[in-house]
């Protein structure tokens, strides 16, 4: 059994005095494909953002394979981030270059390929996720969402990393849109072997990709006792889970939530 | 705000334009990008700086004509406009109108980047965004913000000397012979000294406030006003500094010269 990709050691984060993770744990395993779900406002994307050393936790530590990602030096974390994918949840392609620059950015920047092989690179990412050659031209303004979703998971496989990061992928999209976007995940994987770490709050995405599940819950709503992650395991023990919040969630009932909601007001 | 909140901001630009500064020593910043950025910053601006320079120029002679010529002493305006134009009005006027063009068109382009999570993207590509985005930046303002002033002192000097010579009638050999005598290299070089650092002022403090824009359209429009308004700021302030230190390299270089005016 090989070293966990990513090791979450006891992670906390907080902005401007509001706690939004506190002692988080969480090993990920090599070519496990783990879906973390949980409510808007749960911390879902702060974690992903963590994970990728784009935010550094005011405690704990955040190892990507065996190193920890706060002790690293600006050139080293780069590097490491070369071995990373990260579909963002609006794409944030670069809206002032061409689909096709977008596409190359990262080996370009990487160096040491020349340009006929990065015309291969994006001719067959662009073919991977589906698109036509006639999109390489375009500017991502003339795209439609999943197209753009697209091609910012085109952009990130680029570079062959060995652990991909999406953030809500489908949302926002149509349900067909959705299943093709999951339908990448799962051959993404395919192609070749990959960790993934999907955040999603659809359940279908969970359903279809997921090897593991964990669920975050907001701290605004639990005790200072009570663990952050309300479960960690497979898609068919979420099925059976009797915690009254995580069935909720995965059942999509607002109930007694509705109630809470109105109070506020 | 409370003073710790203004020393925690002043100390983060300072780690930022170090990095930035840090990342162009060490030939990091890809000098590509600088092109389009100057091209931007010279095509979009050339026209406005044109027109504020003369303008400049057109109001300081009529101002001091009056005064000038109750004591009979017309011929000395040559000098004490350009003098003006050349060392204070020129490179100040011509910073200010800059940190409005293009540092709040800075500050938006960047604040969009950061809200669009474009910039956390190049990161995750490998790309450092200070030295990629910031970086050809802050060049492109040291390199274009100079030249832009020497564009607005030209017309300044060309603006008063329209009014001075065919609005006000004074003679012409006067006010050029005044001019060579009383202007020298050192005037033209401390001219020329104080754009270079207004157009780093720019650059850096419009950049770093696109960099730590606040959410949505509003955070946007909050960057380009703090990027203007802090830049011209930063210029009066500078501005102050660096007349005393340029007189005292004067007085040090040239203790007999510097009395003469």
């Amino acid at each position: 059994m090989s070293d966990p990709v990513i090791v979450l050691d006891n992670v906390s984060i907080e902005f401007r005095g509001q706690h939004i993770l506190r002692n988080i744990s969480l090993n990920v395993e090599r070519n496990q494909t783990l879906v973390i779900i949980g409510e808007s406002g749960c911390g879902k994307t702060v974690l992903l953002k963590l994970i990728v050393g784009l935010l550094k936790p005011t405690f704990g530590r955040v190892s990507f394979e065996g190193k920890v990602l706060t002790e690293l030096g600006d050139r080293e974390l780069m590097r490491e981030r070369l071995r990373i994918g990260f579909l963002f949840q609006s794409a944030a392609l670069f809206d002032s270059l061409t689909v096709y620059d977008n596409i190359a950015f990262g080996p370009r920047s990487k160096g040491g390929v020349n340009e006929s092989t990065i015309k291969e690179i994006v001719k067959t990412r662009l073919q991977q996720v589906g698109l036509p050659p006639i999109v390489e031209a375009k500017m991502p303004a003339e795209l439609s969402g999943g197209q753009r979703k697209r091609v910012g998971l085109a952009r990130a496989l680029a570079l062959d990393p060995e652990l991909m990061l999406y953030d809500e992928p489908t949302t926002g999209l149509d349900p067909i849109m959705t299943d093709v976007i999951n339908e990448l995940i799962l051959q993404t994987r395919k192609l070749r072997p990959i960790t993934s770490i999907v955040v999603t709050h659809e359940m279908k995405t969970v359903q279809k990709v997921a090897d593991r599940v964990v669920m975050l819950y907001p701290l605004s709503r639990l005790t200072p006792t009570e663990p952050q992650i309300l479960f960690d395991g497979t898609p068919q023990e979420l099925q059976a889970c009797t915690d009254p919040r995580v069935k909720q969630f995965i059942e999509g009932e607002a109930r007694e939530r509705l109630m809470e909601l109105r109070a506020d007001v | 705000m409370a003073i710790s909140d203004v020393i925690v901001a002043i100390g983060d630009w300072s780690a930022f334009a170090g990095r930035t500064i840090w990342g162009v020593l060490t030939g990091q910043t890809p000098l590509r990008e600088i092109v389009p950025v100057c091209v931007a910053i010279g095509v979009q601006s050339a026209g406005v700086v044109l027109v504020t320079g003369a303008f400049i120029g057109m109001v300081l002679a009529v101002q001091t004509y009056s005064q000038f010529h109750a004591l009979g002493l017309e011929s000395a305006l040559g000098t004490v406009i350009n003098v003006a134009v050349i060392k204070e009005l020129g490179p100040v006027f011509t910073g200010i109108m800059l940190a409005g063009r293009i540092g709040s068109s800075m500050a938006a382009e960047l604040g969009t980047m950061r809200v669009t999570e474009q910039i956390d993207a190049l990161s995750c590509l490998g790309v450092n965004p200070i030295h990629y985005l910031v970086g050809p930046r802050f060049l492109a303002c040291l390199f274009m913000i100079p030249l832009l002033s020497v564009l607005a002192i030209v017309t300044g000097i060309g603006g008063g000397a329209v009014i001075c010579l065919n609005v006000f009638g004074i003679e012409p050999h006067h006010y050029w012979t005044k001019t060579q005598q009383y202007i020298d290299l050192w005037d033209l070089s401390a001219g020329m000294i104080k754009p270079f650092f207004f157009g780093a002022m720019i650059g850096l403090v419009s950049c770093h406030r696109g960099f730590h824009c606040r959410a949505g359209a509003v955070g946007v429009g909050q960057a380009a006003t703090e990027a203007f308004v802090y830049s011209f700021l930063a210029i009066l302030v500078l501005d102050f500094f660096l007349v005393l230190a340029l007189n005292g390299i004067e007085t040090i270089m040239w203790p007999d010269a510097s009395a003469g005016m």
